[in-house]
């Protein structure tokens, strides 16, 4: 119905949210994510919706806390360092079972790190994304059209499994303007009822209680129990990975996000110079597309990534024994070349081949 | 609260538990004014018949356990958010009550910042404010509104004002801000002072209603275990050395000032700026 | 006088004692000779005959457990 628009990656997002029914958003300014909060401001009073700019991240965060209690449809978004603010929230939304979607456009860490392009936040989000036994799913965007796709389909997510969800992109797919086909509106009151929000009785059903402390040992332990269930649902129907050349690759790539895309590029220059090479490109971080890299033949693995290492581990995990893994990555704001990835590539079929 | 019964035929039912105020054992120690104040939250629900319509937010603290206490549905939020967490409620439900019962190291200590940025953005909200003087569920550690030279687990020597500083006046420190409506300090340690404090209660509701704005009350309190005192004990320690620090008092009440609400006081305070009264270009 | 009863529910007493403080005709006292599933002291009215149902002790009681009734004077 719509047509193609050009677009920014964080102006993606935060229209498809509100194509996806999002009219709550709770933000604070942070470089590289500024266009996404900056777009709801535009939008939200136009629109019956609340931009709000909060204190803090983690003000912000209790905001989305607050939203997602009251039955509504909200998100947050920030970068590396606002994450980690953000992080007790978020941990109190997994406990406490709170749909909601936290945007999370990478930039160089540790500490105040850089404001350029990173993937060096793999750790935090599919492992620590605060205390507590708990798991969210993870999101990473490869175009502004991913942006927009996965924004959508995160809202989804976040309501039918009762989790936060994570959309992990970088400064590079935030700043970065592409051709978008939108997705569909949709308005927010035809959206299923939440029996569960706390939005009042009414006089017609016991008080609902929102809440993550369970003081007797018993009852925690069935809690996390119920929900590492949940999890393991959601590993089972929402994997989403993307493979690319990879049916009689003897050299297979993972990567993701922005650095999937240069990865690409390597992958069909390797293929020019004869070189069988191919691509994982992890879409879902978590759950992740473990079984993608049990069903290669590859004989070696080369994981390309914008950190110092994170997500080669869990192709480690994925692989095994099967074939040597190895890491390119750069990290600071530095992009990896097509050209360096393939000499990457080159000195490992130069391995093979002895 | 005045109910008829109709059972009983030659007396009549003057003081009940609070439809608002499920009928649960408490966590609450002996003595503690917890149960009063709740008590007292509860009944100005049932008189403005919105416990349908009601949110209340819980803090972490002694009172983390309320949720299960009052009768409208709840949320627990993480130490110190509950004004951030109301805001989201809040924002979402613009046409529903809602309400966030905090203690002193809650609301003045980890969520000093989200107590002062939801009273400076006027958030429609209302806020119930225990101030004891003291971390109670911890054990009895220092807390932001601890007396100097006030004696605690972790102010063994007396709070030492030249490292631990001064406590923090909430309703003083909150009056300064143009988005709050309403500001009054509390007791509950007689008869008089709890009618009284129920009054204070039900204006800082009635003004959410009535969209007047962001209301607090903060109600001097006592913590009998803590304090190693008998309640009675813990009374005459507060009204001796807890009130003298904190006078009761109405602090901000805009519409006594002459205001529709708080937006209005605000306005007029800051008249004189152009860029505030329309005369620059915004 | 007006003629008053009170309930007071043992389940909910804690014998924190301030009903017995603040009673302005003095008839209520901790039971020292029950003690409550919780481990309490609970308070009790020793002389109904004298309650004027004025609902200061409930008014006072931090866990709710007293219920007051006075007589209708129809």
């Amino acid at each position: 119905m719509s047509e193609k628009t050009l677009m920014k990656g964080n102006e993606a997002i935060a229209e498809a949210a509100l194509r996806a029914g999002c009219r709550h958003f709770f933000g604070y300014p942070i470089t590289p994510q500024t266009e996404l909060a900056a777009y709801m401001s535009r939008k939200m009073p136009k629109m019956g919706g609340t931009y709000l700019q909060a204190e803090s991240e983690i003000a912000a965060i209790n905001m989305l806390y607050g939203a997602a209690a009251a039955g509504v449809r909200a998100m947050t978004s920030s970068s590396s360092p606002g994450i980690s603010l953000k992080t007790e929230g978020i941990s109190y939304m997994a406990g406490a079972d709170l749909p909601g979607v936290i945007v999370n456009v990478q930039r160089g860490g540790p500490g105040l790190g850089s404001i350029q392009p990173s993937q060096s936040d793999y750790f935090q989000a599919t492992r620590a994304m605060g205390h507590g036994d708990f798991y969210l799913p993870v999101l990473a965007p490869s175009t502004v059209q991913e942006m927009a796709d996965l924004t959508y389909i995160a809202f989804d997510m976040a309501d039918a499994y009762r989790t936060p969800v994570v959309i992990l992109a970088d400064g590079m797919l935030g700043q970065m303007m592409e051709p978008v086909l939108m997705p569909d509106a949709i308005d927010p009151a035809s959206l299923p009822a939440k029996p569960w929000a706390t939005c009042g009785h009414g006089g017609e059903r016991p008080h609902n209680i929102v809440n993550s402390l369970h003081l007797e040992p018993q009852r925690l332990y069935e809690d996390n129990v119920r929900r590492f269930a949940m999890y393991e649902r959601l590993a089972r129907d929402e994997v989403r990975v993307e493979t690319y050349r990879t049916e009689d690759a003897d050299i297979v790539l993972a990567a993701f996000g922005a650095a999937a895309r240069i990865a690409r590029s390597a992958v069909n220059a390797a293929r020019d110079r004869g070189i069988k090479a191919g691509l994982i490109r992890p879409i879902t971080l978590w759950p992740y597309p473990t079984e993608a890299f049990r069903a290669c033949d590859a004989r070696a693995f080369l994981t390309v990534e914008l950190n110092m290492g994170q997500m080669v581990e869990d192709v480690r995990l994925a692989v095994g024994d099967a074939a040597p893994v190895s890491f390119f990555g750069r990290c600071g704001g530095i992009l990896p070349t097509p050209d360096e990835i393939l000499s990457e590539i080159e000195d490992i079929a130069e391995r093979l081949g002895e | 609260m005045i109910m008829a019964d109709a059972a009983q035929q030659s007396e009549k039912r003057v003081f009940e538990r609070p439809h608002a105020l499920l009928p649960v054992v408490t966590n609450y120690c002996p003595g503690c004014t917890h149960g009063i104040v709740e008590r007292l939250v509860a009944e100005v629900i049932d008189e403005l018949g919105v416990e349908g319509k009601t949110i209340g937010i819980a803090p972490v603290g002694c009172a983390v356990k309320c949720y299960d206490f009052f009768g409208c549905d709840m949320i627990e939020a993480a130490h110190g958010r509950a004004p951030a967490v109301a805001t989201g409620v809040k924002r979402s439900l613009p046409d529903h009550v809602v309400f966030a019962y905090q203690g002193d190291g809650d609301l003045a200590s980890i969520g000093m910042a989200e107590t002062v940025h939801a009273a400076t953005r006027g958030e429609n909200i209302t806020i119930i404010f225990i101030n004891n003087a003291i971390y109670g569920m911890t054990g009895g550690q220092m807390a932001p509104t601890s007396l100097p030279h006030q004696v605690t687990q972790t102010s063994p020597y007396g709070r030492d004002t030249d490292g631990a500083g001064y406590p923090i006046r909430v309703c003083e420190l909150l009056s300064t801000l143009d988005g709050v409506a309403y500001l009054e300090r509390v007791c509950v340690d007689s008869p008089k002072n709890v009618r009284k404090a129920k009054r204070a209660i039900a204006h800082a509701f009635q003004n959410q209603v009535d969209g007047v704005g962001y209301s607090l009350v903060e109600v001097v309190s006592t913590c009998p275990t803590n304090w190693k005192m008998t309640p009675e004990a813990a009374f005459d320690w507060m009204r001796e050395n807890m009130l003298s620090y904190y006078p009761f008092g109405v602090y901000r009440d805009v519409q006594a000032e002459g205001f529709a609400n708080a937006a209005e006081a605000a306005f007029a305070r800051a008249n004189d700026c152009p860029a505030v009264s329309g005369e620059a270009g915004r | 006088m007006a003629k008053g009863r009170v309930e007071i529910d043992a389940g909910f007493c804690k014998g924190c004692g301030l009903c017995t403080l603040y009673c302005p005709a003095h008839i209520l006292e901790l039971d020292k000779a029950t003690i409550t599933q919780k481990g309490y002291h609970p308070a009790v009215c020793v002389d109904e005959s004298a309650c004027t149902g004025c609902a200061t002790c409930a008014l006072m009681c931090p866990d709710v457990a007293i219920t007051v009734y006075r007589e209708v004077s129809a």
